[in-house]
């Protein structure tokens, strides 16, 4: 009874004092700042004095109508890619997981292909494609052709960049959405075969939306990449927000500001992607954490509100 | 077994090979209508093999394996046994319910969805009649106020209550619980062995792998004792468990009771 007492808090005492104690110096953090000062105000120094960044010349050009124009190309392409790249990746990755030997050769035959092969060739390829078929008939296979097309009508530059860039883009998103797949706890479609549900419903309502969690990182990383990707279809060609920089910048003979301009372009629109990325990390958490992680702007908030402001 | 009365499992010389490993050595096992059979024994002894045989998770390699009159993964027709497909398997195994030791709820959805979807997807019964019957449900093993809540958010206790519901909303005529409280914390077994003796009282036709033995002697109907693919006893579970008749299961007892 007495050595229990003892553990026991008093009831009606006061709380103890609150611990007062020296917190621990961090000097280097000092030094480090004040190297990383100097080093940024030299950049900036220099981006301000020297007339070669040519700002005055960037800034009337930045929203010309041909490169606002480019920008908006560039956007939905990145879109348009990423469609035909995440729907024709998990067709691929289902064909893959399949238990039928025939769908999961074909499956890894077209990864083997479009994932071996580097991007800006295959742009090419589809860009040149007249040369290689002067036109593409549709009949009978080995037999009478009903209908023939002009391969140029059939693959205009703007379907040449789309299949170049979505169906190499498929290749990668099949890998990533497989690996989501097979992070999904076995237990999942045994409890979901259990309850009856048929394989397809299995994998539409049980295993995706979790596989979902493992696959959106990467996805977004993909979504990044390809908006730098879609760069290269001006070697198709295709008109989009480089070309069109790059163009500026031989007719005025000032490349290098224009290729600032195009630069600070795309930083801007993968800041905006980064955002979006968040937010769908934040949607697919639910149900896997407890308490959701909050937004920025809710962590603004609870900050001001904790200082009462 | 009333004469006539068709039993709901039927195991004839079950067998079951992994690789060149015999999980199970013939089998033979009859589970009446109402009837709640525990089957215990050491791990490896094939228990939960067979428990997942009977809604076809795992195949039989020979010997008879019948639910309700109807062989198990097969159609006969005449002398020749045909493969069933993958829908007609989903069809059969909307009869049979199944319990894990993981609770293996599913995480993206909220307890109420998890008890709805299967009965929604997979037999397409109308959304307002599952809705009404998944709440009745959820009272029922007392988590009628967490029906909102994820998995995550749940007791290990709660998780097993739920999974029990959601096995429940399909109606089955037979429910598998593969030891169901394995995975809990000592405190949290009682309110889970309290649901299943609730659904024995009811009528269901139950077959448990566990090792409470308390449960197995106050509500079980019949204990099986399985050891290395064999059925060792079988009969009275206050019988085998006070008055156990081989070796090996004298032996079982003796270090779990």
């Amino acid at each position: 009874m007495s050595t229990s007492a003892e553990v026991r808090p008093q009831v009606g005492a006061p709380p103890p004092e609150p611990i007062k104690a020296i917190p621990v110096r961090h000097p280097g953090r000092w030094v480090a700042m004040g190297v990383i000062a100097v080093l940024v105000a030299m950049l900036v120094n220099s981006v301000v004095t020297n007339p070669n960044w040519a700002w005055d010349f960037q800034l009337e050009n930045a929203f010309a109508p041909p490169v606002v124009r480019g920008v908006l190309t560039t956007l939905w392409l990145t879109v348009a890619s990423m469609l035909i790249g995440v729907t024709l990746g998990v067709i691929l990755a289902i064909m893959r997981l399949s238990p039928n030997p025939v769908l999961s050769g074909s499956a890894w035959c077209y990864v083997w292909v479009f994932r071996g092969t580097p991007v800006l060739v295959q742009l090419v390829i589809w860009g040149n494609l007249n040369s290689l078929y002067r036109e593409i008939s549709l009949g009978v296979p080995f037999g009478t052709a009903l209908t023939t097309f002009q391969t140029r009508d059939l693959i205009p530059p703007i379907a040449a960049a789309l299949l170049g860039l979505g169906l190499n883009e498929a290749a990668y998103m099949s890998e990533i959405i497989r690996a989501g797949i097979l992070s999904v706890d076995e237990g999942q479609s045994e409890a979901a075969s259990a309850l009856g549900m048929s394989r397809m419903q299995t994998l539409r309502r049980i295993v995706l939306p979790q596989a979902m969690r493992v696959v959106v990182p990467p996805t977004g990383n993909e979504t990044i990449s390809m908006l730098k990707t879609t760069s290269l279809v001006a070697y198709v060609p295709y008109v989009e927000l480089f070309f069109q920089t790059s163009a500026i910048g031989s007719r005025t003979f000032r490349p290098f500001p224009m290729l600032v301009t195009a630069s600070l372009w795309y930083l801007a629109m993968t800041s905006v992607l980064m955002v979006g990325q968040y937010y769908i990390e934040r949607y697919y958490a639910r149900g896997s954490v407890r308490e959701l992680p909050a937004t920025p702007l809710q962590k603004v908030r609870m900050r001001l509100s904790r200082r009462g402001i | 077994m009333g004469a006539g009365e068709r039993p709901m499992v039927q195991a004839e010389q079950v067998h079951k090979w992994y690789g060149r490993f015999e999980v199970l050595k013939g089998i033979d096992l009859e589970v009446a209508p109402a009837e709640v059979m525990c089957i215990v024994g050491p791990s490896g002894s094939g228990k939960s093999t067979f428990l997942r045989c009977i809604n076809h998770l795992e195949r039989i390699h020979a010997g008879r394996l019948s639910v309700d009159g109807h062989l198990v993964g097969y159609r006969e027709k005449g002398d020749k046994l045909y493969e069933m497909r993958d829908r007609e398997i989903a069809r059969q195994r909307l009869d049979i319910g199944m319990v894990f030791q993981r609770f293996n709820l599913f995480p993206h959805m909220t307890a109420l969805q998890n008890v709805m979807e299967a009965p929604l997807r997979a037999k397409g019964e109308p959304k307002h009649d599952v809705r009404l019957h998944a709440l009745a449900l959820l009272e029922r093993v007392g988590l009628a106020d967490r029906a909102d809540s994820y998995p995550s958010q749940l007791s290990g206790g709660q998780q097993q209550r739920v999974a029990i519901a959601r096995a429940l909303c399909m109606r089955p005529k037979l429910m598998l619980f593969d030891e169901p409280t394995s995975a809990l914390d000592p405190e949290l077994v009682g309110e889970v062995l309290d649901v299943m003796r609730g659904l024995a009282e009811s009528g269901m036709t139950m077959i448990v792998v566990t090792h409470e033995m308390g449960f197995a002697r106050e509500v079980g109907d019949s204990l099986v004792f399985m050891d290395e693919g064999r059925v060792v006893e079988a009969g009275d579970p206050r019988e085998v468990l006070t008055n156990p008749q081989h070796e090996r299961t004298r032996a079982f007892l003796s270090k779990v009771l």
